[in-house]
């Protein structure tokens, strides 16, 4: 069709799923007809079958159909079935959302039928405000990877990624691949005992294994998808997923740009700094070695025995003290734990008994100790068997000398003893090597007073201009507008979702992967790197198509804002928990499509409302707020409106109804993308309407947030912090708005909630704005 | 000190735990304890240990040879098994409890009158006469250990207890003349001597 097709309404009503039973299908018939002012309202018994998509299908293609409202079950049901992407498509949830959440009675009957007409004439309502989403068509398909570090993460990235048909650039800062792996002298061996193995001291238990890495190096090198650049760094990443360009430079300063797909980061780790730690007096003898320090001890002893590095005797004890420097709350040491450092020094424990002989007296000096993974337990009791003596004690110091007199307390008999050795190795912690966090500076910030943030905003100001101090170098040299790195998580790591996400960082198509993600061994940085090469393929097709990644996984549709509106306010661009908004050279803010995740946070930022999607804006939920009936005051029937998040609160809603449970028959409950992308305005609106009370329900925020879009509901909730003026101009009371965290688990809590602003409207009174 | 126990020690100058590997009945298991307290905690009779298993356990890593020798914590073990059937690492701790009695006694380190100790010979000296363990006369060594007037009020205490199995025939007391006994005692008498000389071959090593 080349001329501007013209907009033709449907809704079609499904009466299957008791809907028929409980509700009158002609009065809803006519709620979508008369009020909702559809050209086309159908009845369906069971619209998610065959025939009934079939219907809606025919009239698309031969009524012309181009909104169309299902009136069934909830968003979340009967998803693969409605996916209708060829027109605008809303669905009006009158199964979850009101038959199932109101009982089967007769006096229920008259607030049931009327909870069904609203939801009909809101969906009717949002359907005129929304387009049929089309991508932009910002980027094409871009079949390259880009793996920024050679190590066993890296290389296992390129080479998943390679497999499949990708082809993958793979940048190392030095001058060769292997990273800390190809140091070792052996690895913890990656499989546990067999089952069954018993429990006896002579069982054969899992020893140190060959580390793999130079198999895997040949492995790159000799793959023609792979092209690795050594002695070489990112010097600049700009443009977005499936577009990314970027410029890779050697030592010498040749660049070459290459044309991406998406990243993966995978710059592991280094050991934390054991100068920092004065009691273990790493600097006062060559024979208090560091974790990675004693493997070199074990490649430099060859077939012999492994010798000290003072005077080169043959080692006849060695002493390991675990956690060094970890697990602390003091300031300037390691608040975490790596987890893999017991497993580590059981396998140097071994290396001496294996190179120095059963007389050779091993030690493990540990507090906690932890063996993680599948050879895990199995690894402990192979320390046991083989004579590796493990101690639950505080090393206290270490004394040098002609051996080293190492003081201790021991936690099981609670006693001080002191032991003479001749080598001691420290567990130290592994530190990311992430790039600066791109929020560092707003967290410092946060809580303070004014006065306090002008000095700390000088601070920063004074350190970033200093040329002296010491800065932490950028590794991807992103040209956003949100810095240049992926954003920290926790203590330097770069984030991601803990629970729902794992893999996704805060920038689209970009994923962190091994010991710079959280610390990890070998072989779970090869778990890491294989899900990470995975997501970064999902990406690159996703780009292609214009989808959105997880979590509104393959939605086409985009934000895009009305240029004359603009104020450059730059909210937008801040508030964008992705950093996916540049600032055009007009100062505009400049969307691109695929770093997006259309949460809708700049949307609810917008304070000029400009910002929206084609199918979700400030119209589609405001048309929703406007189209549900205000009884008149007299009725006694008050209206609560819910905003509720899509991904944990409106789901928890739709589980309750499941599960039998009420919800109040005042309640009109509208999804939202994100509590982010909610705007004021709904809200004065919905007052101004004459609604009694609203409740926003978003996800936990705050340092173990779970809010899908990482900083929409803390965002909602500091805009929400403003609402109070509002209520105040309009001289209501403010109990009548509230915010509340829901999780997806909340199935008797989120009602409750409901059931709970219906109780204060009883005691306060209806809205006095009811005309 | 024991000639044996100053062999021991010069043996094993600074390994406990290989002493104890070596010449404790199931002492190689010891390195495979992993601390976790279970067997501690399970003990009925637990609170009174000095020490119980899971410390015994460190102190013998630790090199604790004479606490650990000297103390009667293995001697208050009932073997009741409750440590054995709960280990997560499956120890046979009450049999380790047992031999580091054992060893402890062969190196002359049993504290003086431990009362299991005591009963440990007492029993094992009955029970090697006829093959057969004498509870009459066991009954009454036991009472007189501590010599004739404990012995007497001892006995005087259990005057009810002791009819009472007289009538219901559990003991007789015709046992305290001579007693039953296995067919062979002279027999197993040898076995026992035979068995004794190897064992204390076995330890002659170290003198």
């Amino acid at each position: 069709m080349s001329e501007v097709a013209e907009k033709k309404y449907a809704a079609y009503i499904c009466t299957g799923c008791g809907i028929g039973d409980r509700l009158d299908a002609g009065e809803l018939e006519q709620t979508a007809s008369r009020d909702g002012r559809m050209n086309l309202v159908k009845q369906h018994e069971m619209l998610c079958n065959k025939e009934g998509v079939q219907m809606i299908r025919d009239d698309i293609a031969n009524e012309g159909v181009t909104h169309a409202v299902i009136i069934a079950c909830s968003r979340r049901a009967k998803v693969e079935a409605f996916d209708i992407n060829d027109i605008a498509m809303t669905r009006c949830n009158i199964r979850e959302g009101v038959i199932w959440a109101r009982p089967d009675t007769d006096e229920a009957k008259e607030t049931t039928q009327e909870m069904a007409n609203d939801y009909i004439r809101m969906s009717c309502g949002e359907i005129k405000q929304m387009n049929k989403p089309s991508p932009s068509g910002q980027q094409g398909r871009n079949p390259n990877v880009l793996v920024v570090g050679g190590g066993v993460t890296g290389m296992t990235a390129a080479l998943e990624a390679a497999e499949a048909g990708y082809s993958v650039h793979l940048v190392e800062k030095t001058g060769a691949l292997g990273g800390h792996v190809a140091k070792l002298h052996k690895r913890v061996p990656f499989k546990a005992a067999p089952v069954g193995t018993p429990n006896s001291p002579d069982a054969n238990l899992p020893m140190p294994e060959d580390t793999g890495i130079a198999d895997m190096i040949s492995a790159v090198e000799g793959n023609d998808n792979i092209k690795v650049y050594l002695n070489s760094t990112i010097t600049k990443t700009s443009g977005a997923p499936g577009r990314f360009s970027v410029d890779i430079s050697t030592e010498s300063g040749d660049t070459t740009t290459e044309n991406i797909g998406s990243i993966v980061q995978a710059t592991g780790f280094k050991l934390y700094d054991p100068e920092n730690l004065p009691e273990f007096n790493y600097a006062g003898s060559p024979d208090i070695v560091t974790n990675l320090e004693m493997e070199e001890l074990a490649n430099a002893a060859g077939d012999g025995p492994i010798k000290r590095p003072s005077d080169g005797k043959e080692v006849t004890s060695v002493l390991f003290v675990q956690d060094a420097g970890q697990n602390s709350s003091d300031e300037d040491r390691l608040p975490y734990d790596s987890g893999i450092g017991d497993l580590v020094s059981i396998k140097q424990a071994l290396y001496f008994k294996h190179h120095n002989g059963d007389g050779c007296d091993t030690t493990i000096c540990y507090n906690n100790l932890r063996t993680p993974g599948a050879p895990g337990e199995d690894f402990y009791r192979s320390g046991q068997k083989n004579g590796v003596i493990f101690t639950k004690s505080d090393v206290k110091e270490i004394v040098p000398g002609d051996s080293l007199t190492v003081k201790m307390h021991d936690k099981i008999l609670d006693d001080d003893a002191e032991v003479k050795v001749d080598l001691v190795v420290l567990d130290l912690g592994m530190v990311p090597n992430s790039g600066p966090d791109p929020y560092a500076a707003n967290e410092a910030l946060e809580g303070m007073t004014d006065e306090e943030r002008a000095e700390e905003l000088e601070a920063q100001e004074a350190h970033a201009a200093d040329e002296t101090s010491v800065k932490v170098e950028s590794i991807l040299n992103l040209d956003y507008r949100q810095g240049t790195d992926l954003p920290h998580l926790k203590h330097g790591f770069t984030d991601s979702h803990f629970i729902c996400f794992p893999y996704e960082t805060r920038r689209t198509g970009i994923y962190a992967a091994g010991p710079v993600r959280r610390p990890m061994d070998i072989r779970q940085a090869m778990d890491d790197a294989t899900g990470a090469a995975m997501k970064a393929i999902q990406e690159i097709e996703n780009a292609a198509q214009g989808r959105a990644a997880h979590p509104r996984v393959g939605d086409l549709s985009y934000p895009t804002f009305r240029k004359e509106g603009c104020t450059q306010c730059k909210r937008c661009t801040v508030e964008c928990p992705f950093g996916a908004i540049d600032e055009d050279e007009e100062r505009y803010p400049q969307y691109n499509e695929a770093r997006c995740r259309r949460c809708g946070t700049c949307m609810g930022a917008c304070p000029v409302r400009v910002i929206s999607f084609e199918n979700y804006s400030v119209n589609t939920v405001g048309a929703q707020i406007k189209e549900c009936d205000i009884p008149e005051e007299w009725d006694e029937k008050p209206r609560i409106l819910v905003l509720a998040c899509e991904n944990d609160a409106y789901p928890a809603l739709d589980q309750a109804a499941i599960s039998g449970v009420e919800i109040s028959p005042w309640a009109r409950v509208i999804p939202v993308r994100c509590l982010g992308s909610t705007s004021l305005s709904w809200v004065t609106d919905a007052l101004n309407n004459g609604y009694d009370g609203i409740i926003m329900m978003g996800c936990k925020r705050g340092d173990d947030y779970q809010c899908h879009f990482v900083r929409g509901s803390a965002m909602a909730n500091e805009r929400m912090a403003k609402v109070g003026d509002t209520l105040e101009s309009l001289n209501l009371e403010p109990e009548r708005v509230v915010v509340e965290e829901v999780a997806i688990t909340d199935i008797d809590r989120a009602p409750q909630l409901i059931q709970d602003m219906a109780d204060t409207i009883e005691k306060i009174g209806l809205s006095p704005f009811k005309f | 000190m024991s000639e044996l126990n100053k062999a021991m020690i010069e043996q094993y100058r600074n390994s406990f735990l290989s002493e104890v590997e070596a010449n404790v009945e199931e002492g190689e298991w010891v390195k495979m304890c992993m601390q976790c307290g279970v067997c501690s905690g399970s003990c009925p009779l637990g609170k009174h240990w000095a020490h119980p298993p899971q410390e015994i356990f460190m102190m013998i890593r630790a090199g604790k040879r004479d606490e650990v020798l000297t103390s009667d914590s293995m001697w208050m073990c009932t073997s009741c098994y409750n440590c054995i059937v709960r280990c997560p690492r499956e120890l046979p701790i009450t049999h380790i409890m047992h031999g580091l009695a054992t060893y402890a006694r062969k190196l002359g380190l049993v504290p003086q009158n431990q009362p299991t100790a005591k009963f440990a010979e007492i029993f094992w000296n009955n029970m090697m006469k006829k093959g057969r363990v004498n509870e009459l006369k066991l009954g009454l060594s036991l009472y007189f250990k501590d010599g004739f007037g404990p012995g007497i009020k001892e006995a005087l205490r259990n005057k009810d207890l002791g009819m009472k199995m007289m009538k219901a025939k559990r003991m007789a007391a015709s046992e305290f003349f001579g007693g039953h006994g296995v067919k062979d005692v002279s027999g197993l008498q040898k076995m026992i001597k035979k068995a004794q000389e190897l064992e204390d071959a076995r330890m002659k090593k170290f003198d």
